[in-house]
């Protein structure tokens, strides 16, 4: 989940069983596919771009042209069915979705309707400290419309005029539909989140949602504690964002809690979150609901996959986050929170793996570290989600791009375990790291931070201090344990926090004694 | 010499021995086609400048003594729906009227490759739909064998543009007998090639299943040469077969004799004119007697193919028409004052009364709660209709028909009577239905007007179709005659 922060709702079962209404969701995710051209032309894919510049007569529609697939998208789509957990369709087909829009140049979309590529596959997600499997229901592959600019006002209401740009355009997508099985907002966050590590695990998508490459929408109903109907669902359109999700969600439950608790009925619509106003608004009923006049798009064959085509796909599938949430737990015994933690962004996982690997334990799947590779580990695992986290949040940048590599984190905990350096050193350390990108041992040596571990000079300084502060010793000789720490604290005050503290305690006492 | 009576090959052979040149050519063809326009009207768009320029190009190849292919320097036209890189593609729509293509269409790119020189975009039933070139949104096309007779459609400009020896060879698109058809009411040779032997790409899609581009000839050897430049496969048209394609001259001149020849029983029912009937009885005698075994076959579900066609091809075409909506090009409503009323205005003044009609029988074929019974019925029993051919064609090596069951009707005889009008098609669309070969061939005349024989084949078999064709052109000659134009 990248640097997102995640505010969860924290409702456990008997708290939600406190709510009036059993709430009953399905989510369906579009992600846009990671690859160079688009979908049915050699187009780029790139984001931004001037306007229309990325267009050819092709994802254009103009009078004549043909689509014809790209198969590295089929390549991704399959990748991420199977590590969806879906079936593979060995005979699946494109159908045009027929609807006017002045971003959808053809006039149709060219979708999957009946035949999709992939379907009845499963994730297993943990919300409110529980594991659930979600139902996958489907994933299909389509083209991505164009984009309209409207001039003079933020949305068509009010504007003066406006703009098609057609760079999207058949920019290739998939659409991933998840079975009704999601009962709460801990539950669709956390569905989202497993979903959006595995589509960047499996690199078929780079999910920034900033830019609109992974989306969502989710079918919301309620219905009484105990009903098996289900209750009169809301699409909402329009979540751009975790915390849009949560907040649309929050929104629209309650919505439909106020209509049902009034003995109102829920009208079937299509409803969109609207961010700035924090509501959901109604866009269409299930009246003017549009009859897409789906049909087999004559222009596309049927698309028919072959079993060794979908074994090869299966090969290049990476470890994924559950698999890899495991390895982490058995091999290095972390805690199944850090565990959890890391896995969720591929980066921060990927990170993990690659420091483990620089303090030399990194171990194969199935084995574990032993007791000192696990400390190691789990002081790796601290840094990853204490330090370093914070520092990236700060500077808004994700792991794949911190400033301070795996090999260099390794080098300071190296330092540390040492005794080079103290704990209280290493966070100087660790901040000049994160701002010039150098070595610990660099940064140690420049700015001269070595941890003084020479007892002779300790020694001196510790008598020099105890001369200067008898009130304080007698202090401790009446029993004042208090004193002790005063005289630890003089005594790195005086090394500039150079002295390693475990000496200073020891010499201190030993110096005491004599007296 | 009178060279618009020229065949292609004829013309190849004149210009390697440098009897003529491609200027000649080109010229004499733009005076004939100038002189004819009047009369015809084939033409929505002359270029006969940039067909002066080529020519010149093609003059200078000769001179420096270079090889010319067999197309090479002939003078040809292109229906109007297919594209052609700065030359406007209308499909005789007001819709396209100004629309310029920045592309060729793959045939018109292979045609250009082979040297052959484009006189003009010719005339069609508005977005091919139609049988008369009557629904042209411009103007109607004249038979050339007689101006009060429809010259057939919807390819009816390029049919026509031929037969009056105003291009020597054309193309045409052919959904449901479009090239058929007018070939048989102007007298030349029309093949509509098997379903995904020629590629789509760039002709402005009317029923996507359905269309496949084919040539208009003179005779059957130059139909064998315009295949030989345009089929094989492409890569810009998913459903263009990735076959081996033939050289489609290689039969001609072979013997026919022990061909089995099917005459399908529902073909020769009522409703074929008795003038049209004894000229295809006798055709096929002659076929008979040039060794062929004869004998009646069934193709039981052919009373369900116009039925089928017409709740496909509409649903297709609904589809394939709506992005003519104003928004980005080609016609747009000035009347407009919000955008669901600038689609609507767009669409109302933009398109005729005969694509509207099909684009409303289509929405609703497709539309939910319609789309099992209709669209989705008509496409299993097409599946039928294709497996009576496949049946046949275990049996047969080639289907005789009428290609249609009268000869070129009068202007404005079926005009108010759509399903009158598309009887005429009747013969000719189970074969597009079918995905599979169809061609026709001038036959002889009844009441001094061309009569057309239907050779149907099996899935890529064209060469073969050519072969027994051109026996029968051999045998007869009647393909030599021209219409009298008085000029």
């Amino acid at each position: 989940m990248g640097n997102e922060m995640i505010e969860t709702m924290d409702r456990d079962e008997t708290m939600e069983r406190e709510f009036d209404f059993e709430i009953v969701m399905g989510i369906e995710v579009h992600a846009e596919l990671h690859t160079k051209s688009k979908i049915f032309c050699g187009c780029t894919t790139e984001f931004g771009g001037e306007q229309n510049t990325h267009v050819c007569p092709v994802c254009l529609g103009l009078p004549g042209v043909l689509p014809v697939l790209n198969r590295q998208v089929v390549n991704y789509a399959m990748k991420a069915g199977l590590a969806l957990n879906c079936e593979i369709a060995e005979f699946s087909k494109f159908d045009r979705k027929n609807y006017f829009y002045p971003d959808l140049p053809k006039a149709y979309q060219i979708s999957q309707y009946d035949l999709p590529i992939a379907k009845d596959g499963h994730i297993e997600i943990e919300a409110g400290g529980k594991k659930k499997r979600i139902g996958i229901t489907r994933v299909h592959m389509e083209e991505d419309a164009g984009k309209l600019v409207h001039g003079g006002a933020a949305n068509l209401a009010g504007a003066e005029y406006s703009l098609a740009d057609y760079n999207r355009t058949g920019v290739p997508l998939i659409e991933i539909v998840s079975e009704p099985d999601i009962r709460s907002i801990e539950e669709a966050i956390a569905y989202l989140g497993q979903l959006k590590a595995i589509l960047e695990y499996t690199e078929v998508s780079d999910c920034k949602m900033e830019q609109g490459s992974l989306r969502c929408d989710a079918n919301v109903s309620l219905r009484p504690w105990g009903q098996k109907e289900f209750g009169v669902r809301a699409e909402l359109k329009n979540m751009n964002s975790f915390k849009a999700l949560q907040r649309a969600l929050e929104y629209e439950i309650e919505r439909q809690a106020e209509i049902l608790r009034e003995g109102g009925a829920v009208v079937q619509e299509t409803r969109m979150w609207d961010e700035a106003k924090g509501m959901t608004i109604s866009l269409r009923s299930k009246e003017e609901a549009h009859d897409y006049r789906y049909f087999p798009d004559p222009d596309l064959v049927p698309l028919v996959i072959s079993r060794e085509w979908v074994d090869k796909v299966r090969q290049t599938l990476p470890e994924l986050p559950q698999a890899r949430r495991v390895r982490l737990v058995q091999s290095y015994g972390l805690p199944e929170y850090d565990a959890g933690i890391i896995v969720g962004s591929k980066a921060m996982a990927d990170y993990f793996d690659a420091a483990c690997a620089a303090y030399a334990i990194a171990v194969p799947a199935g084995t574990e570290a032993d007791s000192k590779g696990q400390e190691r580990a789990k002081q790796i695992s601290n840094y990853l989600m204490g330090e370093l986290t914070r520092f990236l949040n700060a500077s808004e940048k994700g792991f794949q791009d911190s400033p301070i590599s795996p090999d260099n984190l390794v080098g300071l905990l190296r330092l540390l375990e040492e005794g080079t350096i103290s704990t209280k050193i290493a966070k100087t350390v660790f901040e000049e790291m994160f701002a010039t990108g150098k070595a610990a041992k660099t940064v140690v040596e420049e700015k001269g931070l070595v941890q003084i571990s020479d007892e002779g000079a300790i020694a001196a300084v510790i008598r020099d201090i105890l001369a200067a502060n008898p009130a304080v010793v007698a202090d401790y000789k009446a029993g004042k344990e208090k004193a002790m720490g005063f005289l630890v604290g003089q005594a790195m005050k005086a090394t500039k926090g150079k002295a390693n503290p475990g000496l200073v305690n020891k010499l201190l006492k030993e110096e005491l004694a004599k007296m | 010499m009178k060279l618009y009576t020229k065949t292609a090959h004829e013309l190849h052979d004149l210009l390697v021995r440098k009897e003529v040149s491609a200027t000649d050519l080109v010229k004499a063809q733009a005076e004939r086609m100038q002189a004819l326009e009047p009369k015809i009207q084939a033409f929505v768009t002359p270029t006969v400048d940039k067909a002066l320029e080529q020519a010149a190009l093609v003059d200078a190849k000769i001179v420096a003594g270079e090889a010319i292919g067999p197309l090479e320097g002939v003078p040809m036209a292109i229906k109007d729906n297919m594209c052609t890189d700065g030359v406007r593609t209308t499909c005789s729509s007001k819709i396209l009227e100004n629309f310029v293509p920045p592309y060729d269409a793959t045939v018109v790119t292979k045609l250009k490759e082979a040297g052959a020189i484009m006189m003009g975009k010719t005339n069609l039933d508005e977005f091919a739909m139609g049988s008369s070139t009557e629904n042209s949104g411009f103007f109607t096309t004249r038979n050339p064998w007689d101006t009060e007779r429809v010259p057939g459609g919807s390819s009816g400009g390029s049919a026509a543009s031929v037969a009056a020896g105003q291009a020597v060879f054309s193309l045409g698109s052919d959904t449901g007998g479009s090239i058929r058809q007018p070939a048989a009411f102007c007298g030349v040779v029309g093949l509509k090639p098997t379903y995904g032997a020629v590629s789509r790409f760039g002709l402005i899609a009317f029923a996507s299943s359905l269309d496949q581009i084919g040539p208009f000839t003179r005779d059957v050897r130059d139909c064998a040469l315009v295949m030989n430049a345009i089929a094989g496969h492409d890569a810009k048209d998913s459903t263009s077969a990735p076959v081996d394609f033939p050289d489609y001259t290689s039969l001609l001149g072979k013997s026919i004799k022990g061909w089995r020849v099917g005459l399908p029983k529902e073909y020769f029912g009522d409703g074929i004119d008795p003038e049209v009937r004894a000229v295809i009885e006798k055709a096929v005698k002659t076929i008979e007697s040039l060794g062929a075994e004869v004998a009646e076959c069934s193709l039981p579900h052919t009373e369900y193919a116009l039925p089928v066609y017409y709740l496909l091809a509409p649903a297709e075409a609904s589809s394939n028409l709506a992005r003519y909506d104003g928004v980005r090009y080609g016609y747009r409503s000035e009347s407009a004052d919000d955008l669901i009323s600038m689609f609507k205005k767009t669409r109302a003044e933009g398109f005729g009364d005969e694509v509207k009609r099909r684009i409303m029988l289509g929405t609703y074929a497709l539309s939910s709660g319609y789309y099992d019974a209709y669209y989705l019925k008509a496409l299993k029993v097409r599946t039928l209709i294709k497996n009576d051919f496949d049946q046949a064609f275990e049996k047969f090596d080639c289907i005789l028909s009428p290609t249609t069951p009268s000869v070129a009707f009068k202007f404005g005889d079926r005009t108010d009577n759509p399903l009158q009008m598309y009887l005429s098609d009747v013969f000719t669309l189970s074969v597009n239905l079918a995905g599979i070969p169809g061609l026709s061939i001038n036959a002889g005349f009844a009441n001094g007007m061309p009569v057309g024989l239907q050779i149907i084949g099996k899935a890529f078999d064209e060469a073969r179709l050519l072969q027994i064709a051109h026996a029968y052109e051999e045998a007869t000659g009647c393909h030599s005659r021209m219409p009298e134009l008085g000029v």
